[in-house]
This record gives structure tokens, C-alpha cells and sequence, in this order.
């Protein structure tokens, strides 16, 4: 599903952010990335859905190369991969049930369809009694609910999220990861980069560990 | 195809919450000064371009020139082939034409004699006045040519004028457009960096901007032609009153069906084009980070 050989990432001005990282994470498999902060976790994530470029080494999405993506294939390749962040990037000027709507808006599916899988979406994240709701209204664990909701509504098989879970409380957090294993457990690839390893350990999945720059 | 008109109907919809008015406003007044230059030149055109179309020379016959001398003449001119139309106007049919016209009728009467000889009008490119008036039986000829290139020059100078003008406020509107759509862009830089995060085409965040500029571009021709409309009539309430004691009809015209759609469907695209020269450029500096 996604194949990393040999990435390196270097920034302009020489900072240094991946060496020689290569990792493969099979279909419908769930790994979470650790390490410290500055360790590269966002760094690697970001190349999956090419906000950023490898500067050596090739990605792999779906057996696509990522690296070598003409700038107007990459909205295509966004479509196909659920991305959350650790500041949501929620809108806040419109209700969380527009927030969902929006991955709808240039798919092909008819109006009725659409309002029904992004019910759907927040259904499943426990959101559903809170869609007229403006995301301000909510708490930092129901807006990241909210922004996983959106990253499933066009049912991506493969989730990406980034620190899903700083900000939150030990609850917040634990339901935040229940509902990435519910999207795992009907096949959807998830990696979830987290410095939290505690919480990471009670799961008993793959971990990688960047450290430096570096699978550890 | 069904997907694609529903995608544009909603950046439609959304690019007509986001319109200003005041925008439209500006835009109206720039475009309504060549719109109006140009519906004034265009009604008094009529008369101008008649005169200016075809050069005319008046040949006034001696007074003692018989009817047979005269007709002979009329067949000298029309075997010239460098004249066009020949008319002849006897001396009755001037004094008629003359006594209608109001004030002199009395003056006329007062005469007592037709004092007026009889004439030939002919049309020719080439200037030849003061040869014809060489031809027996002329006492003169007048080549009333001379103040109509005269004044076919003044309105295509006048033209020009509105036609640089025309251009010089087409670039304000695409140049207004283009800021009101940066600033736009700026505002919303939030969603469009989401957007991008989520998938969407360039062409699906361009698209509500563009129609927002065509928009603005459309409202605005709209409101140029409402003010033209609006100051003509103010003009011909005036107009009307000084004509009638010339004894004319005259009226300031409002720009033909064919001129306004134009000028409408310009404008819209001048706005379209503004915002999309905004849009593809400051698109591009927002991407997710």
C-alpha cells in the first residue's frame, strides 16, 4: 500500500529531515510512527499525500510513484488517502456537517448520496447529534473527530494522521485511536504517527520508530 | 456531465453570495463614461455620415440659363463617369423647399421674385468642383465636401478618443477585478489550503473566483448601462425642447439591443478575465504546508 526505498529529505538551507528511510506497510495493515519531536514523523507522513517531495529515494502509494507525480495528478492521489493533522484544519466558518460535506463536493455522487455517507461518516466517529453545530462549539477531541470523519467520508483505503492526539486528555485520546482501529478492522490501511508510546503500547501493533532521521 | 453542471452551479451559487455591490458600482461608473461617449456619436452620426459618405457639389445655374440649356447639362454630368448621382433641382422646387423652413417663409413672400436659380446636386470621390464650374451656364459651384470631411474627421477623432478610453477603463475593470479576487483569495486562504489537502482540482478552487469576476464584470456592464440609460433621458428632456424649436425630433438614442449585449458580454468577460489572471496567480502561493 505504501513502500518507502531509500527516501532522503532535505530541506532548503540543509537541515537534514529523513536519511535513508525505507519501510513497506501492507494493505490493510495498522502501523503507528514514533519518535521524538523534530525525529521527521511529520516529514515522512507528508510525502504520502506529496505536500512535500523526497529529495532521493522513491514513494509508493498504491503501487503509484508519489515522487515522480505531475502537480495536477496529486489532487487524484489526495482523493484516495485520508489525511489527519494535529490542528485539524477544521473550517469554522460553516457547521461540522459542511465540514464533512466538503470532500463530497466535486465527487461524482448525487446530492441524496452524498448527505447520507457524510451522516454516515459522523455517525461512526459518535458525531451525528452534533452536525448543525459550528467545529468552535465542540471539544479539541470532537473536532479531530470531526476532521476523521471527513478523511473517511470519501472511504480513502489509506489513513493518514499526524499526532492525532496531542492536545487531547488520556480518554480523548484512547477514543480518538478506537475509532482509527475500527477503520482498520474493515481494511483500511492506517498510519498513525504519535510521540505518545504508552498509548501506542496498549495496541499491540506495528511501531516505527524514527529517530534522527532514521527507522530505528 | 451531470456532475460537472452541478459542480458549477454550486461555484455559481457561491460566487453570488460573495458579491459586492459597491464593486459592481465602481466598475459601472468607469464603463459608463466610453458606453455614453459612444451612444452620443452614435446619434448624431446619422447626419454627419450621410454628408461625409458621399461628396456633394452644388452647381448654381445662371439666372438666364434656359430649362432646355439646363437639361442638356444634366446629360454633359450624367455621362461623366466620374460623377455619381446627378439631381436637378429646379428654382420652384428650392423655393418650395426653402418657404418650409420655418422664418424664411415670410422673408420670401416679402421678395416678391423667386430669387433662386436653378441647380444641380452631383455626387463625386473626385474633387472637380472648380472644373464644373467652368461648364456653360454655371455661376457657381460649391463643393459641400469640404466641411463634411471636416466633420467625418472630428468624429473620428471623437471615436478614437472613446475608443482609447473604452480600452484604458477595460483595463481598470480587469485590474479591479484582479484585486477584489487576491483580496478574496487571501480571505479564504483557509479553505482553499484545505481544499487542495482534500483533492480538489485547481480548476475546482479556481472555479467559484472566475464566476465571481464574471460576475462582477456583468453587474457592472449592467450598471454602466442603467446610468447611460438614466443620463440620456435627463439629456433628451432638455435636448427635446431645444430641437422642437429648430423643429426637429431630435433625441439622444440609448445604445441598440446588439451594442449593449456586447458591451454586457464584454464587460463580463473583461471581469472573468481578471479574476482569472488573480486566481491561477495566487492560487498557486497557498499550499498546504
Amino acid at each position: 500500500m505504501v513502500s518507502f526505498s531509500a527516501v532522503a529529505k532535505r530541506y532548503p538551507g540543509g537541515q537534514e529531515a529523513l536519511r535513508d528511510v525505507s519501510f513497506a506497510l501492507e494493505p490493510g495493515e495498522l502501523a503507528f510512527l514514533t519518535g521524538r519531536s523534530g525525529a521527521g514523523k511529520s516529514t515522512l507522513l507528508k510525502l504520502i499525500p506529496a505536500i512535500e517531495r523526497p529529495s532521493a529515494g522513491s514513494v509508493l502509494v498504491n503501487g503509484q510513484n508519489v515522487s515522480a507525480l505531475k502537480r495536477a495528478a496529486i489532487p487524484y492521489l489526495r482523493r484516495n488517502i485520508g489525511l489527519v493533522f494535529q490542528d485539524q484544519k477544521l473550517l469554522y466558518d460553516r457547521s461540522v456537517y459542511d465540514n464533512v460535506m466538503l470532500p463530497l463536493a466535486f465527487s461524482s455522487h448525487p446530492p441524496k448520496e452524498a448527505a447520507r455517507r457524510a451522516r454516515a461518516a459522523l455517525d461512526k466517529v459518535g458525531l451525528l447529534s452534533r452536525e448543525r453545530s459550528n467545529p468552535i462549539q465542540l471539544s479539541g477531541g470532537e473536532q479531530q473527530r470531526v476532521a476523521i470523519a471527513r478523511a473517511v467520508v470519501n472511504r480513502p483505503a489509506l489513513l493518514v494522521a499526524d499526532e492525532p492526539t496531542a492536545n487531547l486528555d488520556a480518554e480523548s485520546a484512547g477514543r480518538i485511536l478506537d475509532i482509527f482501529v475500527e477503520f482498520n478492522r474493515v481494511g483500511v490501511t492506517v498510519l498513525i504517527a504519535t510521540h505518545d508510546r504508552e498509548l501506542v503500547a496498549r495496541y499491540g501493533k506495528r511501531v516505527l520508530r524514527l529517530e534522527g532521521g532514521r527507522i530505528a | 456531465m451531470r456532475t460537472w453542471l452541478r459542480q458549477h452551479r454550486q461555484a455559481l451559487l457561491l460566487a453570488s453570495r460573495k458579491v459586492s455591490f459597491l464593486n459592481a458600482v465602481v466598475i459601472g461608473i468607469a464603463l459608463a463614461l466610453p458606453a455614453g461617449g459612444y451612444a452620443l456619436l452614435e446619434s448624431l452620426r446619422p447626419a454627419g455620415a450621410r454628408l461625409a459618405l458621399e461628396p456633394r457639389i452644388s452647381l448654381f445655374l445662371e439666372p438666364q440659363v434656359r430649362r432646355a440649356d439646363a437639361e442638356a447639362l444634366g446629360k454633359r454630368l450624367r455621362a461623366d463617369p466620374r460623377i455619381g448621382a446627378v439631381r436637378f433641382i429646379p428654382r420652384e422646387e428650392a423655393l418650395k423647399e426653402m418657404s418650409s423652413v420655418q422664418g424664411l417663409s415670410e422673408v420670401i413672400g416679402a421678395l416678391g421674385r423667386n430669387p433662386l436659380p436653378d441647380a444641380f446636386v452631383v455626387t463625386s470621390k473626385e474633387d472637380i468642383a472648380q472644373e464644373l464650374a467652368r461648364l456653360p451656364g454655371v455661376a457657381h459651384a460649391q463643393a459641400d465636401a469640404v466641411w463634411a470631411r471636416r466633420l467625418a474627421a472630428a468624429a473620428a477623432v471623437v471615436q478614437l478618443g472613446l475608443a482609447l478610453l473604452a480600452a484604458l477603463l477595460g483595463a481598470a475593470l480587469v485590474a479591479v477585478t484582479f484585486n477584489t479576487i487576491r483580496l478574496q483569495v487571501l480571505t479564504q486562504r483557509d479553505e482553499i489550503e484545505v481544499s487542495k489537502l482534500i483533492g480538489a482540482t485547481d480548476a475546482f478552487i479556481r472555479r467559484p473566483f472566475s464566476y465571481l469576476g464574471l460576475l462582477h464584470g456583468l453587474l457592472g456592464g449592467a450598471v454602466a448601462l442603467a446610468l447611460v440609460a438614466a443620463v440620456l433621458a435627463l439629456l433628451n428632456r432638455e435636448v427635446g425642447a431645444l430641437a422642437e424649436s429648430y423643429g426637429s425630433a431630435f433625441r439622444f438614442a440609448f445604445l441598440t439591443p446588439a451594442g449593449a449585449a456586447a458591451m454586457l458580454l464584454g464587460a463580463g468577460l473583461l471581469g472573468w478575465l481578471g479574476a482569472q489572471l488573480s486566481v491561477v496567480r495566487h492560487l498557486r502561493a497557498i499550499e498546504p504546508s
